[in-house]
């Protein structure tokens, strides 16, 4: 079998071959500012909703990604994409213009990696030659959704974190060159009873914790460089301090997409970034370029998700965390 | 993991950034104040100027708030002021306008009845259910003590 422990080891060459990434305006004046392949200068983008605009920016990163490459729908097999919105909204409707085999699915923010995991697996069992994993958030279509109207005057919490409106596409292939995906670790649920829902990145810390422990101890790789989804500050500190505490620190190579994304102090957004877009458009502006000049050469990348929903949180649930791992390798 | 349910929290709270309470409650105080202010300005002046009576004034008073604030609403200036001002803003009248016309705009989009007429009293719903049921009381109360 093709696992060790409760990672799956990708035998054959499962390569990232190109990345597409779109950001909001907010994510354009951030450090990563000069990375990413577009950036959209107002939140509807010429649609006249919120949701449209973000169904928008998971169709153009795909077609874009598939222009530069040359790459037609007969060349891809399999379409992977999730989103934060009900019903997966923005993935269907753009697989919908797309016009290529789709699989939705849900992981909150840890979607990114869901999805590229999912990839990696299909084309090395020999069941896909080439994948698009794609997924967005926008931070109106989500605050309206998860929390309170914009418009609505009052104070967000200090632990609260910012949804990151973006996308990105990224195509996974059985050939040609790149950075490998070489191991993927399925996080499981770990639920420590965070109830407070302004506070998403204590609530993944000790899933993130766990999936990270758990790929480490399986793979044996020192990796150059880890870094998770967007457990913000506070997520980022929790995990820096489990790990001291069992003597594995992790500490002088280890980084978080949300506090990346955004400079947390001059752009106000309290505790850092958030959304399945932020590990997306870190890894594919940013982390990618990293291992395609070989400034790193193996990265420990795991997306990070609050599985959290508004109605079961008020009917008194806690929020359920969740971390899936790939380990990438130049 | 050597963390549970029970003493995870701790670890939480060691990280997680408190509130600025004192500050807040200062800006609160001059925001709040500040739109209590104008509300006598504009009281006093429909007295003054005007001739209205001062049971007259003060509803008149209370609709010209509420207008300002849909219009600044409307404008996506309140919520700005709201970021600053916190419970300042939300306390008032003006902050009832707030909570009202903010769902009204955001559900626009999904029609006019389903969309802005089914969510525009979203928030400002409970307000209104408790202040009708605690009318209801002090009427029940007035009728038996008179």
């Amino acid at each position: 079998m093709k696992k060790t422990g409760k990672t799956f080891i990708i035998k054959d060459d499962v390569v990232i071959r190109d990345t597409f990434t779109i950001a909001g305006k907010k994510e354009g004046q951030g450090p990563l500012k000069d990375k990413f392949d577009m950036v959209v200068e107002d939140d509807l983008w010429g649609e006249d909703t919120w949701e449209k605009c973000e169904l928008k920016m998971q169709k153009t990163a795909v077609e874009n990604l598939k222009n530069r490459n040359n790459l037609s729908n007969n060349d891809i097999d399999l379409l992977i994409s999730g989103d934060l919105l009900n019903q997966i909204t923005s993935s269907s409707f753009a697989a919908r213009a797309l016009e290529l085999p789709y699989i939705g699915v849900y992981g909150a923010c840890s979607t990114m990696t869901l999805t590229m995991g999912l990839g990696a697996l299909l084309i090395d069992g020999g069941f896909a030659q080439n994948v698009i994993c794609v997924t967005s958030s926008h931070f109106c279509s989500a605050e309206r959704q998860y929390r309170l109207p914009l418009e609505m005057g009052g104070q967000r919490h200090m632990s609260a974190q910012w949804t990151v409106t973006g996308s990105a596409a990224i195509w996974l292939s059985k050939t040609g060159k790149g950075p490998k995906i070489r191991h993927v670790t399925f996080g499981k649920i770990v639920d420590l009873g965070v109830k407070d829902a302004n506070n998403m990145g204590a609530a993944m810390a000790p899933a993130a914790y766990d999936s990270l422990s758990c790929h480490l101890k399986d793979t044996g790789i020192d990796y150059d460089l880890i870094v998770t989804g967007d457990l913000g500050i506070i997520g980022k500190g929790i995990v820096n301090k489990m790990f001291n505490e069992g003597n594995k620190s992790i500490e002088s190579k280890y980084d978080d997409c949300g506090t990346i994304i955004f400079d947390v102090e001059k752009q106000d957004v309290h505790a850092g970034g958030s959304g399945c877009g932020c590990s997306a458009v870190v890894f594919g502006a940013f982390l990618y370029k990293k291992l395609l000049n070989q400034e790193i050469r193996k990265l420990l990348f795991a997306a990070t998700g609050a599985l959290h929903s508004p109605t079961a949180n008020l009917q008194g649930e806690s929020i359920p965390g969740i971390a899936h791992c790939l380990g990438i390798e130049v | 993991m050597k963390y549970n349910k029970d003493n995870y929290k701790k670890l939480v709270d060691e990280f997680t950034p408190k509130n600025k309470i004192f500050k807040n409650c200062i800006m609160a105080f001059i925001f709040g104040g500040t739109i209590c202010l104008i509300g006598e300005i504009i009281n006093d002046s429909f007295v003054a100027w005007l001739g209205i009576s001062d049971q007259e004034a003060s509803p008149m008073t209370s609709v010209v708030l509420v207008g300002i604030s849909a219009l600044l609403t409307g404008l996506g200036w309140y919520d700005k002021l709201g970021k600053i001002g916190g419970a300042g803003t939300v306390v008032p009248i003006t902050g009832f306008a707030n909570s009202v016309v903010s769902p009204a705009m955001e559900f626009k989009k999904e029609g006019f009845i389903l969309g802005t007429a089914a969510n525009i009293f979203k928030l400002a719903g409970p307000v209104l259910l408790f202040g009708y049921f605690s009318s209801f009381i002090a009427g029940l109360l007035s009728l038996a003590f008179k």
